[in-house]
């Protein structure tokens, strides 16, 4: 045990100055890891209004709640958002800074270890202390590795994965905020959120199913010909049908920059794998995709897995699928596609 | 108005390469890592073809690649992509290992950076990969902007649009697809880049003869840095996921259809 050793966990706010589950996520990891420490542990907040996540914290066991909130801090900014941070974590002397792995918490996460001269570590997915000694467990190799470690350097800014700790669900309760003065100058500043529209919207986090489209629908079918055209009205038939996520391996994206056969509607944003995303679906199905390593390292937190793919020895039926379909994934989407009603 | 870029890039194991970690006494590191072959991290490769691009389209501009990586790797990997644009080569000799630390990774690189001769630092971008693909924890820019007194950075970056007056527009991933966008007066700023919007050019003989001139003087100039572990190692390894998988050879493709959709509405 060490109650020398503080723990802080930094949160951004909402507009509405409520708490996301990522946040809740990250104070239920520091508040278990204090426990394991038996020392205090802290709240920083981080936007325009906090009031509301203090509430809603109120009976969370923090030994203190600390804020830089007001109109400056609103969006994610790096300039703002460090500093807003480093000043919280000054205030409390924090050793050990939990912050959740969102975009926003992501982008400062090193640039505060530095300010505060200690270190940081990411994508960790486990937290834990033992005799006194903090240790995670992170990937390494973009999901590829997985290894366990410990530091002795402080302060330690550990940024936890979505989704791998359970988020705080308590009462609310009287949270008095300290306020913290920080003094930011910055030239940048955040205009908006870009998002395709509804009708083209093909990357939804929030879906059931993911379908991951592979090089092979662009490739010469059968007859000896590219039939560009049905794939496209197979995949988005299915998406429109399905409300599925819409998934690709990065040769059939390269290829839509390429100017070669194309699905227009692929973009790097499509990317699941080791050089695109990792997105969280209880289910993926794989078409025309041959599941080799740097594809399936994309579906690590995507429980049940089938597969569509004319050779019985990709590298889906190695163990990477629950299911594999040795079959055309032409004529199987169509038909899934009518039995859909796409 | 120019701009003076600087893309720091490492280099990892060719993605198609099988990785298995290995304790040593020392810690972990892959089997066989010196002979796996390597390329240049696939992010940080998207931030130097921006790079050039972007230093093509503003006269007077200046690209600088700073890689922190084995010398003998660096030489072999740079044989391909100094043929693909004009840069000019800052080399520091050290580990590109996944295990290492990124604040002091991120030291080599911000001591490297400075002491580049008519480096302007008024007209500096710092372009990288927002991950790498070993270290993968999208820290080391930041930790190099911070050291070079930058407080103006952006990661996830997919596209900067440069006004006349240097200003610029940037567009940052985040969660659902969506970017975030930011205006900036200009530089001295960091990108972490995602994958932007170009392809990878071809190979021209030409940018590689260009680039010869200055890369092996440079590689031979290479400084050496101690970029230790992370830390204290527990245990590093792939994870086992192996499933069972039934592999259906003998259904028509209506019969595979019906079960899917059968499986989707569960």
């Amino acid at each position: 045990m060490d109650p020398s050793m503080s723990v802080l966990v930094i949160v951004h706010t909402e507009s509405d100055g409520a708490l996301a589950t990522p946040a809740l996520e990250a104070v239920n990891a520091a508040r278990a890891l204090a426990q394991q420490l038996a020392t205090p542990f802290h709240v920083g907040l981080v936007g325009a209004v906090v009031e509301p996540a203090a509430a809603a914290l109120g009976t969370c066991g923090a030994a203190s709640f600390r804020a830089v909130a007001g109109d400056a801090f609103a969006q994610a900014r790096y300039a703002t958002d460090v500093a807003a941070a480093a000043g919280i974590a000054t205030a409390v002397g924090a050793d050990l800074v939990i912050v959740p792995g969102t975009s926003r918490a992501l982008r400062t996460a090193g640039g505060l270890a530095q300010r505060l001269g200690g270190v940081a570590d990411t994508h960790v997915v486990g937290v834990a202390a033992s005799a006194g000694v903090v240790s995670i467990t992170r990937w390494f190799y973009r999901q590829r590795i997985e290894g366990t470690m410990s530091r002795t350097a402080r302060p330690w800014v550990i940024a936890l994965e979505t989704g791998t700790t359970p988020a705080w669900a308590g009462a609310p309760g009287a949270g008095g905020v300290e306020a913290v003065a920080v003094s930011v100058e910055t030239r940048s500043a955040v205009t908006g959120v870009r998002a395709p529209s509804t009708g083209e919207q093909t990357v939804r986090p929030d879906a059931d199913l993911l379908l991951v489209a592979g090089a092979g629908w662009t490739k010469k079918q059968a007859d000896g010909q590219v039939h560009a055209e049905a794939a496209q009205s197979a995949i988005l038939g299915f998406l429109r049908a399905s409300k599925a996520s819409l998934g690709g391996s990065k040769s059939l994206v390269d290829q839509s920059g390429e100017g070669q056969a194309v699905l227009p509607f692929m973009t790097h944003l499509n990317q699941v794998g080791q050089t695109g995303s990792s997105p969280r679906h209880r289910k993926g199905l794989a078409t025309c995709c041959h599941g080799e390593e740097p594809h399936v390292i994309g579906w690590r937190f995507v429980t049940e897995r089938r597969a569509v793919n004319l050779n019985a020895n990709c590298g889906w039926a190695q163990g990477k699928a629950d299911v594999v379909y040795v079959a055309d994934a032409f004529a199987v989407m169509k038909k899934v596609n009518e039995l859909l009603g796409a | 108005m120019e701009f003076h870029i600087v893309v720091c890039a490492g280099l990892v194991p060719d993605p198609l390469q099988t990785l298995e970690p290995v304790m040593g006494p020392a810690g972990p590191g892959l089997k066989n890592e010196a002979l796996l072959p390597s390329v240049i991290d696939p992010w940080a490769a998207h931030a130097l073809f921006e790079a050039a691009h972007l230093a093509r389209a503003r006269p007077g501009s200046k690209v600088w690649l700073v890689s922190l990586a084995p010398k003998a790797k660096l030489q072999q990997v740079l044989m391909v992509v100094a043929q693909k644009v004009p840069f000019d080569l800052v080399a520091v000799d050290g580990p590109a290992n996944g295990f290492t630390d990124a604040s002091a990774c991120a030291a080599a690189l911000a001591d490297a950076i400075a002491a580049i001769p008519g480096l302007d630092r008024q007209k500096l971008l710092v372009f990288g990969g927002w991950e790498s693909a070993s270290r993968a924890a999208g820290t080391t820019l930041q930790m190099v902007g911070e050291r070079l007194g930058i407080t103006e950075q952006f990661q996830g970056v997919d596209a900067v649009t440069v006004g006349a007056d240097g200003a610029f527009e940037v567009l940052e991933r985040i969660e659902g697809g969506r970017h975030q966008v930011a205006t900036c007066s200009g530089a001295p700023a960091v990108c972490g880049w995602a994958t932007g919007s170009l392809h990878e050019p071809p190979n021209s003989p030409q940018v590689g003869m260009m680039n010869m001139r200055t890369l092996m003087p440079a590689l031979q100039k290479a400084r050496a840095a101690s970029v230790p572990l992370a830390g204290a190692f527990g245990a590093a390894a792939v994870p086992s996921a192996r499933r069972d998988t039934r592999v259906v050879k003998d259904m028509s493709p209506d019969a595979i259809a019906q079960e899917i959709v059968e499986w989707i509405r569960q």
